[in-house]
């Protein structure tokens, strides 16, 4: 309210919560950051699109996608690794290690990640690069977003989001086949067999895709993103930024009126009218810019016909910007690189990574699970012995049938038998063959001669063959508290 | 009363915040004209319309003997009654299955068997819980199911006998009926007698040392006792009457306990069920009870998960 005038009489415009969006057609660029572009982009969508297509044998009970997530049989496959609900902390640590992992690249290489890889930014140029095809370029789009609608307009635009929707649908499309067997399940796409959840899927990642790429762009970036502001509290005087180098640009200016010597920049605007996400860098660091580095491509290219050394727009970090200012030797960027965030969050991540593949390598392909019956706790049988009763689930996480025995360690005297068989048959311990990739339930009865007192009991699973394991789970012996009458 | 106005036509504008004020004034406080965004309203008229669609489709409008019905005809009470036809439809194949099953053929199909004993657990919990407890595991008077004792047999047949026919229900000819004498009250034995007896079945029941009142105790039993429960005590099934020589008693196994049973006897009941619960259900109950641990003659089947029973012991 500081801001009104207490004393106009005023009839003023209605106040605005924001200013209206101006629309973003950035200008076509060529150099090596856009070429890198070119292909970061490529192999991102490229891994996108082939990677649920590609195959890995498990062996014949396993399906052979190669990155498949089961929801249905609650299982994760990754190439030789595969995941079980209950080690779901692999994927939270792949998780945490992503979350670092963006920590590292930018503390090391600036927003190198919203610059190249974050898929709006993937999708945003892939939009543009359309817009280019059927519009034109910058200029030809400008004149077309003022032109009045008629024929030739409704053409092209219809032509443009047609174009759009397409690539919108087959990413869409692309995310179910990492959920089934995707030649499969593409097949019963098209002859409408899919389950309605691969419908709903396809529809809602194509109206996302079409929104936020085709439509919103660099809004998602400046407004709804929560990136740039976490980054901006990551950045400090070592991490690399897209800088414009005032000290050497200005006074900008294509000739000088008084005739004093001008900086480096002619103000021809270049680099703004390429920018992605419609800022002028020559303003300083600022939340929308995502790093691309097309202006430094953009203004390079001006050097280079104006006969100025390039680099007036740059990857620098500040304190090597400040050193430039004093006419010292920029320091080379791959030892900008390391110092020491980029170093701890590096030693973070890599011993993450450690934990996890020691996890992965020596994790048992076997597991128990025991549940002891407390209702009752334990059974006198007409013999006098004490009976308790136990629901064990053994686990047979591998891609083939294991022998599997399970032993008993309690109270002297008790032998045990399961549900499946006489009671006769009763021993310290039973086999079974476990089919591959299974759980298999067994409701075990354990009984310990009368007089036994209660005590603790562990069951124990070894796989019988070649390359074994154990697995032990403790529990406990129920019996009366005194002598039963 | 009225505001005063800056301005010959039209209302007031509010000075601070440069808004066209409403025209209308109370105790000096003055509406602004901040009319509601545009999409808000919109909003608000969707409701209002979905609203008035949703009263013609649904059952809305209350009225004096009944409300409307809407234009589906869909109530809560019919969609209930669809979701029971539709659990039915689904529960029906196994119901079928169990039908056409007789219970001693149970084992052969352990899926089948599988389901069963799931159905007989929920079962339990409604018809049985009441007597024999949440675990089945009875109490004084009310048989405990869990363990390998049984008065009238243990395998499946026996204990969907028992279910179907009850104990001691009258107008069932099948029904289970023991009869033990009371033999204090009738004056069939005199108490010291009864003691002897209870000496007798303490010792064959290892609770007790061998002495001169068991011994005497001995001859009583044999002269009023084996005719049920055997020469060596061990009961028969034929007639319900227990093993007297196992560590399970019904009724208790102390002196006070035992005597009590000597002297009045009991008579325990259970409902026929084969009256009030469907075949298809008395299986499932046979099949859960047979489960808990002391079933009997259990011809084993494959093991469900694995190819082969393999060995056990070394
Ligand atoms: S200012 Fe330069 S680096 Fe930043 S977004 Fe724009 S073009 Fe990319
Ligand atoms: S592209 Fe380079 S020369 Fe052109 S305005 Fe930008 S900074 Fe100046």
């Amino acid at each position: 309210m500081t801001n009104m005038d207490p004393k106009g009489l005023t009839r003023q415009p209605p106040k605005r919560l924001h200013a209206e969006t101006q629309a973003v057609h950035p200008r076509a660029v060529d150099g090596r950051f856009r070429r890198l572009k070119w292909a970061v982009m490529t192999f991102c969508l490229a891994v996108y699109y082939i990677t649920p297509w590609l195959r890995w044998h498990r062996g014949p009970y396993s399906p052979d996608q190669a990155v498949l997530i089961d929801l249905e049989h609650r299982r994760f496959y990754m190439f030789a690794i595969e995941i079980w609900p209950q080690e779901f902390y692999f994927v939270a640590g792949l998780l945490i290690m992503a979350g670092i992992g963006l920590f590292l690249v930018t503390s090391a290489v600036g927003r190198a990640w919203c610059g190249y890889a974050c898929p709006q930014t993937v999708w945003t140029d892939l939009f543009q690069h359309v817009d280019r095809l059927i519009d034109g370029d910058r200029n030809a789009q400008m004149k077309l977003a003022k032109a009045p609608w008629g024929p030739a307009k409704i053409a092209r635009r219809l032509g443009k989001w047609s174009i759009y929707l397409l690539i919108s649908i087959s990413t869409g499309g692309a995310w179910i086949f990492y959920f089934a067997d995707a030649p499969t399940l593409a097949r019963e796409f098209v002859t409408l067999q899919a389950p309605s959840i691969a419908y709903s899927t396809v529809f809602v990642l194509t109206c996302t895709t079409m929104w936020f790429g085709g439509f919103m762009r660099e809004q998602v970036c400046i407004y709804m993103c929560p990136w740039p502001r976490i980054q901006s509290a990551m950045l400090d005087e070592k991490s690399l930024l897209v800088t414009y180098k005032d000290w050497r640009g200005e006074p900008r200016g294509k000739k000088s009126p008084t005739g004093a010597p001008l900086g480096d920049c002619i103000d021809c605007g270049l680099c703004a009218a390429v920018c992605p996400t419609g800022i002028d860098i020559r303003e300083g660091p600022q939340i929308g810019c995502i790093t691309c580095a097309l202006c430094i491509d953009a203004c390079d290219g001006v050097m280079e016909k104006t006969g100025r050394p390039r680099g007036l727009i740059d990857y620098v970090t500040l304190e090597d910007s400040a050193r430039e200012r004093q006419g010292l030797a920029a320091t080379p960027h791959w030892k900008l690189i390391w110092h020491a965030r980029t170093l701890i969050y590096l030693g973070i991540w890599s011993a993450i990574g450690a934990a996890l593949l020691f996890a992965l390598g020596t994790r048992q392909h076997l597991s128990i699970a025991v549940s002891k019956d407390r209702n009752p706790p334990y059974m006198i049988l007409s013999s006098g012995d004490i009976r308790n009763a136990y629901a064990v689930r053994w686990k047979n996480m591998e891609g083939r049938p294991r022998k599997m025995q399970l032993t008993l360690d309690g109270p002297a005297g008790a032998k045990m038998w399961s549900e499946d068989m006489s009671k006769e048959m009763a021993a310290r311990d039973l086999t079974r063959i476990i089919p591959a990739d299974t759980t298999a339930p067994l409701r075990i009865y354990v009984t310990a001669p009368a007089g036994t007192h209660e005590g603790k009991l562990s069951f124990t699973l070894r796989a019988l063959d070649q390359d074994g394991g154990e697995v032990s789970y403790a529990t406990r012996f129920d019996a009366p508290d005194e002598d039963h009458d | 009363m009225s505001a005063p106005e800056n301005n010959e036509t039209g209302p007031r504008i509010d000075e601070p915040t440069g808004t066209a004020t409403m025209g209308h004034e109370w105790d000096g406080i003055e509406e602004l004209n901040t009319p509601l965004p545009t999409w808000w309203l919109y909003t608000f008229y969707a409701c209002i319309v979905f609203a008035i669609g949703y009263c013609v489709v649904y059952p809305a409008i209350p009225g004096i003997k009944e409300g409307s019905h809407g234009t589906f005809g869909w109530t809560s009470r019919g969609q209930l009654a669809a979701e029971m036809d539709a659990a039915k439809a689904a529960r029906a194949p196994v119901l079928a299955a169990l039908d056409a099953t007789p219970i001693e053929d149970l084992p052969k199909n352990p899926e089948l068997l599988a389901k069963a004993v799931a159905g007989g657990k929920a079962a339990f919990k409604v018809n049985c819980v009441p007597c024999h407890g949440s675990g089945a595991a009875g109490s004084i008077g009310y048989p405990n199911l869990n363990d390998d004792d049984w008065l009238w047999g243990g395998t499946l047949t026996d204990i969907q006998t028992t279910l179907e026919h009850g104990i001691r229900q009258p107008g069932d000819d099948a029904t289970r009926t023991s009869m033990m004498p009371s033999f204090g009250r009738d004056g069939i034995l005199k108490p010291a007698d009864v003691q002897d007896v209870v000496s007798y079945v303490r010792l064959i029941s290892g609770q007790e040392p061998n002495n001169a009142s068991a011994q005497r105790g001995a001859a009583l039993f044999a002269a009023n006792c084996v005719a049920c429960h055997g020469a060596d005590g061990k009961g028969n099934r034929m007639f319900g009457a227990p093993n007297l020589t196992d560590k399970v008693w019904l009724y208790g196994g102390s002196r006070t306990a035992i005597t009590e049973t000597v002297t009045n006897a009991h008579a325990g009941v259970m409902p026929a069920w084969g009256n009030r619960l469907s075949p298809a259900t008395i299986k499932m109950l046979a099949a859960y009870v047979h489960s808990l641990g002391g079933g009997e003659a259990f011809a084993a089947p494959a093991a469900p998960a694995a190819e082969t029973a393999a060995s056990t012991g070394q």
